[in-house]
């Protein structure tokens, strides 16, 4: 069972952000086929958000294939999400500390580095914000 | 999508003074709904109105379906915890689930037991010694605990410490979740509204500013940051709500539900806090201008 925390400062819409934890925990490995997922009571109870909330990230999980609600019985974990390849997680780290190292030796503070990536960063997932 | 509440021009009038004017809303059923405004609004008006506490001066009010007359049958379906949460100070916890039960024909009293006894309050313990954590409990479990299908809550947090407050919203919660009751809910605390409402009305000056879905209104509101222009070189599809200059940079708060192309601009999603306090200025101020040029360089 994963337990659920919103971080309230962060713009992102509060259903999106569980429907974030869930798929990071897939990727982690931390969520398997077969679990079960904390019922909105639950949910409801620990986070004092609301219940329409929970519900709505759920049903955004089950159209994505991830999840599906047995009445009755509770939300359970049915899909899985490409766990991230090691290999492939360190050959974008190699690329990326070059790319870091380069910046930094052209005379760019942390803080431009930072602006840079993140605007950037915004740029290549906006279709998924607005 | 079915209103619990529907005010159409809507007005109250203590003597020259309006309360409230022109007010017109819809409070859509089965959901969890926040009314904010600044004080003065109008807030604990509309909510007497909708109650039948009072009666509109001019428009006119429909709560589930019928105008609020005080008719016993409407009366029963309606949950109204008033400012304050007010209790009888020298009757006990007790008392008041009987009494809440001699009054209300719907009233559940598993509930209301089950209830007292999660929230560890003693029976024979007079309200008046209860904390304000406590009593604001106990209200909500007298306004639950009739079974309404209407739940009205005039700034039920607002003297809580961030505890009681947060303890208050998870029971509120957990009580959404098991019956699917309607709520309105008045506060200034914005951040506990974020986490509770799907819905929001934003009421200034007796008007409906801002309402709509919160994850709609969050997602279709980004604020911008970049170079210094003329917010009137804004595309058609991006309305500014606030906009703010220094010399070389501009600010603005847009709507706008297609992505932002143009690259110079920095975007950053806003909270729902940023979106009050925004709308809350338009509608004092006007909408925003062009800079001028007197504070060119």
């Amino acid at each position: 069972m994963i337990e659920f925390h919103l971080d309230p400062s962060s713009g992102v819409a509060t259903y999106l952000q569980l429907v974030q934890q869930v798929q990071q925990a897939l990727q982690l490995g931390l969520l398997e086929p077969g679990d079960r997922l904390p019922t909105a009571q639950q949910v409801v109870a620990s986070l004092a958000i609301n219940p329409n909330t929970v519900l709505k990230a759920y049903r955004d999980l089950e159209r994505a294939g991830l999840v599906r609600a047995r009445p009755g019985l509770g939300t359970f974990v049915v899909g899985q999400l490409p766990r991230t390849d090691p290999a492939a997680q360190a050959k974008f780290r190699r690329s990326m500390g070059v790319w870091l190292r380069s910046a930094r030796d052209a005379g760019l503070t942390a803080e431009e580095i930072e602006a840079i990536y993140r605007t950037s960063f915004r740029d290549c997932f906006a279709e998924g914000v607005a | 999508m079915t209103a619990a509440i529907e005010a159409v021009a809507a007005g109250k009038r203590y003597g020259r003074r309006w309360a409230l004017r022109d007010c017109t809303l819809s409070v859509p059923a089965g959901r969890v709904v926040g009314l904010v405004g600044p004080n003065g609004a109008g807030k604990t008006t509309l909510m007497h109105l909708a109650v039948g506490l009072l009666r509109p001066s001019e428009g006119s009010i429909h709560v589930l379906g019928d105008v609020p007359d005080g008719d016993p049958a409407w009366l029963a379906k309606i949950g109204f915890l008033a400012q304050e949460s007010p209790a009888y100070a020298r009757l006990t916890v007790g008392q008041h689930l009987q009494m809440g039960e001699w009054l209300n024909p719907g009233w559940d009293s598993d509930f209301a037991g089950a209830r007292v006894a999660a929230l560890g309050l003693d029976g024979d313990q007079r309200a008046g010694t209860l904390s304000g954590g406590q009593r604001a409990q106990l209200a909500l479990t007298l306004a639950v605990a009739k079974r309404p299908e209407l739940l009205l809550l005039d700034e039920p947090v607002a003297s809580l410490d961030p505890l009681a407050r947060r303890e208050f919203l998870q029971t509120l919660m957990e009580v959404v979740a098991a019956t699917g009751l309607t709520v309105l809910l008045s506060s200034h605390l914005i951040a506990d509204l974020e986490r509770v409402c799907d819905h929001l009305v934003l009421l200034v000056a007796g008007r409906v500013a801002l309402t709509g879905d919160v994850d709609d209104l969050l997602s279709s509101h980004h604020l911008l940051t970049g170079p210094r222009r003329d917010i009137s070189s804004l595309p058609a599809d991006q309305h500014a709500i606030e906009a703010s200059h220094t010399e070389r940079q501009t600010s603005v708060l847009v709507r706008t539900n297609q992505p932002i192309l143009d690259p110079s601009w920095t975007v950053t999603p806003v909270t729902l806090d940023d979106l009050v306090l925004a709308y809350m200025r338009q509608a004092r101020d006007g909408h925003p201008q062009a800079p001028t040029m007197a504070v060119a360089r």
